[in-house]
């Protein structure tokens, strides 16, 4: 029963994110301007941003609501990413002939060494992926090893991302200092300023999202995904069992550590700037309730609550400057209070109120929960 | 789920795509992007009571070319990358602003530079800054170096002080302030040993960066102080101060209890004003100096009436979030206002709001009586006007020792001034 649910809904979902990923670039293609159903350039690029949010609390969902570790730096490794890309962005201005938009860190006369390898576009994708990776890796194998977890885990990346903040907001360190990089023109060659690059970072975004969410589908359905929700409820009996909890946790944290880092690689230049803020122990919260509102207990639930959140931002912050916070903040209250399992939690019990057989959908939901 | 998606889909279409044009003939969209909530909240809320304040006034004497302005008010939240997005909903949203006024840190103007160029829009940015930096689409009514830091150098040369001990929080406007400095007093004679704070240097020698800096929010200045003692031991020794926000306040707190005084090594600060001492002790800062192109005690009919017309703007406004109490004027808040009338001098004489004609106006040169005198816009963008030397008082307010009539403001200052 509940398989069979899961299945419609994964496949129903497979279909709306793929409808969306060409149905949105086209309408900005291919309507005149002013018609009611053409979507400008700038929301294409608001929704690719959420759509790199999207992926982002779905990489926190690989390990709050899969594996029950809940991470706080996970904003540390998507920052990672974007500023891999950035560097990337920036050096791609000088190659264009105009050496004067790089930013004058301090007042050094040459480019330091790291950035060198930044000018070649594969090392630069490359780094996106194995910095956070490798951050991750120590620190997972570090922690893991040591048997840290609950509160502790948490506590432990919120410093980690707190400490990226300061390395990467010091003017000391070669990346912008408080200003980070912002002011791009040209991405792979093309000016950035164009519609066909909306356009393809929206779908880059969009096949990045199906992406991710496949891959999290298939990993769900293996041994390793059985072990991962395992650890999730009790560890010690998986240990007991003969299963090296401590590997399974480093790789599912590198992983998930990776895919933050290919959201914010993403995010940034539809964004338009990198800098440390994005570091924040709060933008670390921020995702969590992002996958909150959402529900935890879902693999779509995430999807849902960063789109949900961040369009509620971008509205609220337009339309009632003064009351964002308090409406905002009241949501959050009413979601922990009212729908614990978040908004796919609530649907959940709403299909299941309509099919008239509550207890059964119920239990269904425990048990994802428990 | 699916539904779900696609009704949340359809809610954002109209969150974001509703077309209602409307045919206001008789407004003008007039943008407001400041932080109304986060860290930068409680300085840029001045700036947007301001700003409301001038289009009430404009409005009240009939408008720009006829047509009453209608604020745009969005909040930029602290959020860096969300002034961008804000930015852009300003200059191709809804509702199409002619101009901006907007941002407060530095990196909130790198952040929406790009998109007004991009889109060609227009921006006023009323903080003094850094420099190194002139778009097309920006006019800085903000103090640049040449009219904050280099002044108040000036004047402490003159009253005899020959060493210069630099501290500030650790981001691109102090380290870019003093850098500059640097050079300036190197041109001026000061010998190096006597630049305190210490400095960087890369592999070939060159300085990188000069002064003591601590991080946002450093409450620790012990060492500092102490160091700073030692350097102004011998009585002729000066602070300049680019720290940022409430770590001023243990850093003077500490300068206080080691018995430095004011008298033997005064601090000249550039980040605190008026409206900063709202949330600040002002008491240990009594005798130590600030420069701006503004202050409240200035005193000319002019500020008198400006301060007046603010306060009882105050009084009747139904604005929410507006603090009515313990109100001040400072010059962040001043440069704001000024920029709203050069605008509309700038429109007026352009006979148009169309950007590009506004822009040829104000760069062939708008001038306008403010509270602080007379300011003229350049040509490259940033403004002439009157800079000012204050030494602060118990109640948060400046006594003004020194005025620098009509200084031209200048951002790329850097590599300028000849070593002696």
């Amino acid at each position: 029963m509940t398989n069979k649910l899961e299945k419609s809904a994964d496949i129903g979902v497979f279909i709306a994110l793929i409808a969306f990923t060409i149905v949105f670039p086209c309408l900005n293609a291919f309507t005149a301007e002013g018609s009611a159903m053409h979507v400008s350039g700038f929301q294409l690029s608001v929704w690719g941003k959420y759509m790199c949010y999207a992926v982002l609390a779905l990489s926190l969902n690989m390990l709050w609501g899969y594996t029950g570790l809940l991470c706080l730096g996970q904003c540390l490794f998507f920052a990672l990413g974007g500023y891999a890309f950035g560097m990337y962005l920036i050096l791609s201005i000088g190659e264009s002939g105009d050496m004067a938009s790089l930013p004058t860190f301090l007042n050094w006369d040459d480019l330091p060494a790291i950035w060198g390898p930044f000018f070649s576009p594969v090392f630069a994708v490359g780094a996106v992926l194995l910095v956070p990776g490798i951050v991750a890796f120590i620190f997972g194998f570090l922690a893991f090893r040591s048997r840290i977890k609950g509160v502790y885990f948490s506590i432990l990346t919120q410093a980690l991302t707190y400490a990226g903040f300061l390395l990467f907001n010091s003017n000391e360190t070669p990346f912008g200092g408080t200003n980070g990089f912002t002011n791009f023109k040209v991405l792979f060659g093309a000016d950035v300023n164009t519609a066909a690059i909306d356009q393809g970072l929206f779908i880059a975004s969009g096949v990045l999202l199906i992406g991710v969410y496949a891959l999290l589908t298939w990993l769900l359905a293996t041994k390793f995904g059985k072990v991962q929700r395992a650890i999730r409820d009790s560890e010690n009996r998986v240990r007991f069992s003969g299963f090296s909890t401590t590997h399974y946790k480093v790789f599912i944290f590198v992983l998930s550590a990776m895919v933050a880092g290919a959201a914010g690689a993403l995010y940034v230049p539809q964004a338009g700037i990198i800098n440390p803020g994005e570091m924040l122990p709060a933008r670390g919260l921020d995702i969590v309730v992002w996958v909150a509102v959402g529900g935890r207990s879902s693999k779509f639930g995430p999807v849902i609550g960063a789109i949900l959140v961040s369009l509620l931002k971008s509205y609220t912050t337009q339309v009632f400057p003064e009351y964002w916070l308090i409406i905002l903040g009241g949501i959050f209250v009413f979601v922990v209070i009212f729908m614990p399992d978040g908004v796919v939690g609530l649907i959940k019990k709403v299909i299941a109120l309509m099919k008239g057989d509550p207890e059964e959908i119920d239990e269904n939901i425990e048990e994802e929960t428990a | 789920m699916r539904n779900k998606f696609k009704a949340m889909f359809a809610a954002a279409a109209v969150a974001t795509t509703s077309t209602s044009v409307q045919a206001e003939d008789k407004k003008v969209n007039v943008g407001i992007l400041h932080s109304l909530s986060g860290t930068m909240a409680i300085s840029e809320t001045s700036l947007r009571d301001v700003l409301l304040f001038a289009f009430d006034e404009i409005n009240a004497n009939g408008g720009v070319l006829g047509k009453q302005i209608n604020p745009v008010v969005v909040d930029g939240a602290s959020d860096w990358p969300l002034f961008a997005e804000k930015a852009e909903e300003l200059l191709v949203g809804d509702k199409k602003t002619a101009v901006t006024f907007g941002c407060w840190t530095s990196v909130s103007r790198k952040s929406v530079l790009p998109v007004y160029e991009k889109y060609n829009g227009l921006l006023f940015y009323p903080v003094q800054y850094e420099g190194e930096e002139q778009s097309k689409n920006i006019f800085y009514t903000a103090e640049a170096v040449g009219q904050q830091a280099i002044p108040a150098v000036d004047f402490l040369l003159e009253e005899g002080v020959k060493k210069f001990y630099l501290i500030g929080t650790d981001y691109v406007y102090p380290q870019t302030t003093n850098l500059v400095l640097h050079e300036y007093l190197l041109s001026k004679g000061v010998p190096a040993e006597n630049i305190g704070g210490g400095s960087t240097k890369d592999s070939k020698g060159k300085v990188t960066s000069v002064g003591n800096y601590t991080p946002f929010g450093h409450s620790d200045f012990q060492q500092i102080v102490a160091d700073i003692k030692k350097f102004s031991a011998s009585g002729d020794a000066a602070v300049i101060n680019t720290i940022n926000g409430d770590a001023n306040v243990p850093f003077f707190k500490e300068f206080a209890a080691s018995g430095l005084k004011s008298e033997d090594c005064p601090v000249v600060s550039f980040s605190l004003s008026e409206d900063e001492f709202r949330s600040l002790p002002a008491k240990q800062l009594v005798g130590h100096l600030g420069c701006w192109t503004y202050f409240m005690s200035i005193d000319s009919p002019a500020n008198k009436k400006f301060k007046a017309d603010f306060q009882a703007w105050l009084k009747k406004t139904d604005v929410t979030g507006v603090v009515k109490e313990g109100r001040v004027t400072c010059s962040p808040m001043v440069l704001s206002y000024n920029g709203v009338y050069l605008w509309k001098k700038a429109v007026e004489k352009a006979g148009s709001f169309d950007v590009d004609k506004v822009r040829a106006a104000l760069q062939a040169g708008i001038s306008f009586d403010g509270p602080g005198g007379t300011v003229t816009s350049q040509k490259n963008h940033h403004l002439t006007k009157n800079v000012f030397i204050g030494e602060t008082l118990e109640n948060g307010q400046f006594e003004i020792i020194e005025t620098i009539p009509n200084v031209v403001g200048e951002p790329f200052l850097k590599g300028t001034f000849e070593k002696k």
